[in-house]
């Protein structure tokens, strides 16, 4: 900083402070910035080992508590009042009837939905937003109010189904569809333009064009939607209390119009038993339905990446 | 603003091709002529027209883009747009095979005709419209399927008749890619090289069996070499095809059409709006060496554009 | 020679492609007809309710015994238990949530960012059965077990503070994620400028990130809340059973998607005050979840708009 001389004392003061300054500016941190830094950054780090930490622990304490019951016998048994016979078999059972007419349901109606709102439906159109708008509230309407709705009107009149798996498939449905159509419109979105406007300059159809092009390339992306929302309804137990799933099944379900109970509901009337064993069951079956979400997701995860298109 | 000229309007050129040739060398180093394509002579009978544009304006929700365009399309011809970016070019051909049509708010007015018949018609089903006028895009855009299926999907889907290797590997043969592709007919078009794709592109137009194939700016996407091969491709395809060309690299033009129409750009009063309006439309040949218009002349020497 | 004349015209009348349009149409329909639906479901019943329960004493009183004979009818309790255990819920999952936000976007590298957002993605698919056994079986002993004396009374098998924390982890990922997106919608510059003089890490995270992401961290706040006043199963389990007006964590208390879950049993008959009662409840649930689901769509939408 060489160049320039204070002449006067007032001006040598001036500079000396305002060299000061600068220098202060260019130079370190101030110390109490540091720290506060430092102090910061293990703050937030905490709250994310909090995070982790708690799912960890969940995870660690079924796994310690139900460890003595995972055995064979936990699939292979049918619901019973005494801890050391009962076991999944009706609940997974009904599960997997649920969860198969749920799938047959979501799947055309939901992929059908995205490729109205994404390929025919005009952004602006009065029914599009509209649509698109329940869509969204959907999603965020309680589970239980689902089981309400599906006892208002599925499982009695109109529908009067009764309370069977087809009726809880119905409304597990509902519940999830948001889900397919949300990640299937995202993958038609994906695909490209170009793709269609080359369909459609060789004289193809609209429909054939969705038919051949777009929804064959779409294909890992709603796969990977039908997996997660798939995922959600197995773990779903609130939607089906009101379905009259909460009176003790002590059968196998055996069709879609036959009563049920499912994975979580079995699952949480162990919780509900003050006995111990009891409470050993719960965790096993904790555990079983975590595997059970495991496998899916890691499925979907492979699914997507060995076919997702790269354009 | 001058009027457009047509060619009807336009004193005859009475100088022979070759001497002009050198002229135009002369006058514009820039411009590579090769004698050995065949131009249509400009006293030459004059061909039939397949497409004729009267008055086209093309506007996108009420705004215009393209304004007033009246030129013909003749057979077995091509016929190559030029101007400056934002003129209209591709809006314009976009017309001819109703892909306008997929843009919502687009509105066309104007006539055009197609072999003489509207092709704006009220009983005109634009997917006929297409099946006979094809179209090649700007970025190459093969489907994410094998050779084979790229090439066989056109004829299976409009359900046509014959067999579908014969059908694949003439289309392969007429669009020079059967050597390159005969031995990997199943593998996935994306790993063709970006040359490779837009001949494939070319070959899945032919199959399909059109009138005319439409291109938008085919080369601009592609390395040099590429494009010559595809620009060879053109001059063996006019024999059996017309085609119709946006291209915004002059010289391109110059080389392989045979009729150019150079649009520019206009602005509206308060040069808020903007929009094209075609220029001048003659023999390739004209537009290059003595073209009418001193705004083309401009252009085609650099000076605009 | 003159090519034969074109055929423009259609060769097929393609009734297929209009069939088609229409059903893709119901599908997308579907869901208008589900809310409405909804809608009636509950409106319905709940008409019918307020002409034998005035809606006055309904919301403003404090006994609540619908199922009792003498039936009393005032909701404040299970009201007043969901919005406890929400609040407790919101105590433990915004500094955690916000705090791993701020983590994951202004501290973490690309590589742990890659290994711990999928992580907390498996906290939110954690089946709820499974934290209200969480609940009730770790959380509670854990929270007896610390209880610091000085604070009175411990909590008893079932409280408000178990059920709170294990929907606090629950709704952890919503506001983690939703809070994390809108603070990497912030634009780069603003970050660099506050870099270039001389502001360190936390500086530029509570003063330029964290004010220019607010609108999404409220939203993302909104959302958690909108999800934990409808949860059912931890509350069911680690909450009790009992209408209790409090807002003391260490109490039992009933929430109002507890006492739908109970009264609602299969055997409930149409048309009896018992099932307008719930579906009286579930109404009022119902309005308040989509109430906060409105306003965090809202805000969601105003910090889009600002950066994009």
């Amino acid at each position: 900083m060489a160049g320039y001389e204070p002449k006067t004392a007032r001006a040598r003061i001036a500079t000396t402070a305002a060299r000061g300054v600068v220098a202060e500016r260019l130079s370190q941190q101030p110390r109490m910035d540091v720290i506060r830094n430092t102090i910061f950054g293990s703050v937030l780090l905490l709250a994310v080992a909090i995070a982790l930490a708690g799912l960890a622990l969940l995870i660690g304490d079924a796994l310690i508590d139900g460890w003595s019951r995972l055995n064979l016998d936990l699939i292979t048994n049918g619901p019973s009042a005494f801890p050391e016979k009962a076991g999944l078999r009706a609940a997974l059972i009904g599960t997997l009837w649920i969860i198969g007419l749920v799938i047959l349901i979501i799947v055309p109606v939901g992929v059908g939905a995205a490729i109205f709102l994404e390929e025919y439906a005009s952004r602006e159109s009065r029914l599009a937003r509209i649509v698109e708008l329940n869509v969204q509230n959907l999603a965020a309407v309680p589970s239980i109010i689902y089981g309400l709705l599906g006892l208002a009107f599925i499982a009695r009149s109109p529908l009067n189904l009764g309370f069977v798996v087809l009726a809880a498939s119905i409304t597990l449905a509902l519940l999830v569809l948001p889900i397919v159509i949300l990640v299937s419109r995202e993958a038609l979105r994906a695909v490209p333009p170009s793709i269609r406007e080359g369909s459609l300059a060789l004289g193809a159809t609209q429909w054939q064009t969705i038919r051949k092009q777009v929804l064959p390339a779409a294909i890992p992306g709603i796969a990977t939607g039908v997996i997660l929302a798939v995922s959600r309804a197995i773990g779903e137990t609130a939607p089906l209390i009101p379905l009259g799933a909460a009176t003790f099944v002590t059968f196998d379900p055996s069709g879609p119009f036959s009563g049920f109970t499912a994975l979580p509901l079995q699952i949480f009337d162990w919780v509900k038993q003050p006995q111990d064993e009891f409470r050993t069951l719960a965790a096993a079956g904790v555990i079983v339905m975590l595997l059970v979400l495991i496998a899916m997701n890691s499925f979907a995860i492979w699914l997507r990446n060995r076919y997702e298109q790269r354009w | 603003m001058k009027p457009p000229m047509t060619q009807d309007e336009q004193p005859q050129s009475r100088a022979s091709d070759s001497a002009d040739s050198d002229s135009a060398a002369r006058r514009h180093p820039s411009i590579s002529v090769r004698p050995e394509f065949q131009r249509t002579a400009p006293d030459a009978p004059t061909r039939e027209k397949v497409f004729e544009l009267q008055d086209i304006s093309v506007f996108y929700t009420g705004v215009p883009a393209v304004q007033e365009v009246s030129m013909d399309v003749h057979k077995n011809e091509v016929t190559a747009l030029i101007g400056p970016s934002g003129c209209g070019k591709s809006t314009l051909i976009r017309c001819l095979n109703r892909m306008n049509d997929l843009i919502p708010g687009a509105e066309v007015k104007g006539r055009l005709l197609y072999h003489r018949e509207d092709l704006y018609g009220p009983k005109v089903d634009p997917v006929q419209v297409r099946k006979l006028i094809g179209m090649v895009f700007q970025k190459p855009n093969p489907f994410p399927k094998s050779i084979y299926d790229n090439v066989a999907f056109g004829p299976k889907i409009l359900g046509m008749d014959g067999d579908m290797d014969e059908i694949v590997e003439h289309a392969l043969r007429r669009a020079a890619l059967w050597d390159e592709a005969k031995d990997r007919l199943d593998s996935n078009a994306f790993g063709m090289s970006g040359g490779q794709q837009q001949r494939l592109c070319i070959a899945r137009c032919i199959a399909v069996g059109p009138d005319v194939i439409l291109m938008d700016e085919p080369c601009s996407a592609l390395d040099p070499i590429s494009t010559g091969r595809i620009e060879d491709l053109m001059m063996e395809l006019k024999q059996e095809f017309s085609i119709v060309i946006v291209t915004h690299n002059m010289q391109q033009a110059a080389r392989v059409s045979d009729r150019t129409a150079f649009l520019m750009v206009e602005l509206d009063a308060d040069e808020q709006g903007r929009w094209g309006r075609i220029v001048e439309y003659d023999q390739t040949e004209k537009i290059f060496t003595n073209p009418s218009d001193p705004r083309t002349e401009d252009y085609v020497s650099g000076k605009v554009g | 020679m003159a090519t034969a004349k074109p055929r423009l015209e259609a060769t097929s009348p393609r009734y297929g492609e209009r069939v088609i349009y229409w059903l893709l149409a119901a599908c997308a329909a579907l869901s208008v007809v589900t809310t409405t639906a909804i809608v009636i479901a509950l409106i319905v019943p709940s008409i019918e309710f307020f002409g034998e329960v005035p809606i006055f004493d309904f919301l403003t009183g404090t006994d609540w015994g619908p199922t009792f004979t003498p039936a009393t009818f005032g909701v404040l309790p299970i009201v007043v238990g969901t919005l406890s255990v929400t609040f407790w819920a919101l105590v433990f999952a915004i500094p955690i949530g916000l705090g791993s936000a701020i983590y994951l976007s202004e501290y973490a590298s690309r590589r742990v960012r890659r290994i711990i957002k999928p992580i907390l993605e498996i906290l939110a698919g954690i089946p709820t059965v499974a934290l209200g056994f969480f609940a009730l079986v770790f959380v509670t002993p854990l929270i007896q077990d610390v209880w610091p004396g000085f604070l009175g009374p411990e909590p008893g098998i079932f409280s408000v503070a178990a059920a709170g924390l294990a929907i606090g982890l629950m709704i952890v990922p919503i506001i983690a994620s939703v809070s994390e997106d809108a603070m990497s919608a912030v634009p780069a510059g603003l970050r660099e400028g506050a870099y270039a003089l001389g502001a360190t890490k936390a500086k530029v995270a509570t003063k330029v990130v964290f004010p220019a992401a607010l609108s999404g961290i409220v939203a993302s706040i909104i959302l958690a809340v909108s999800r934990a006043l409808g949860e059912t199963l931890i509350v069911l389990i680690a909450a009790g059973n009992t209408p209790n007006l409090t807002f003391s964590p260490v109490e039992s208390v009933q929430a109002m998607t507890a006492f739908i879950a109970t009264t609602a049993t299969g055997d409930i008959g149409t048309g009896t005050i018992t099932y307008k009662t719930v579906f009286a409840v579930a109404l009022v649930l119902f309005v308040m979840t989509l109430l906060m689901n409105l306003l965090s769509m809202r805000l969601v939408r105003r910090y889009r708009e600002v950066y994009e």
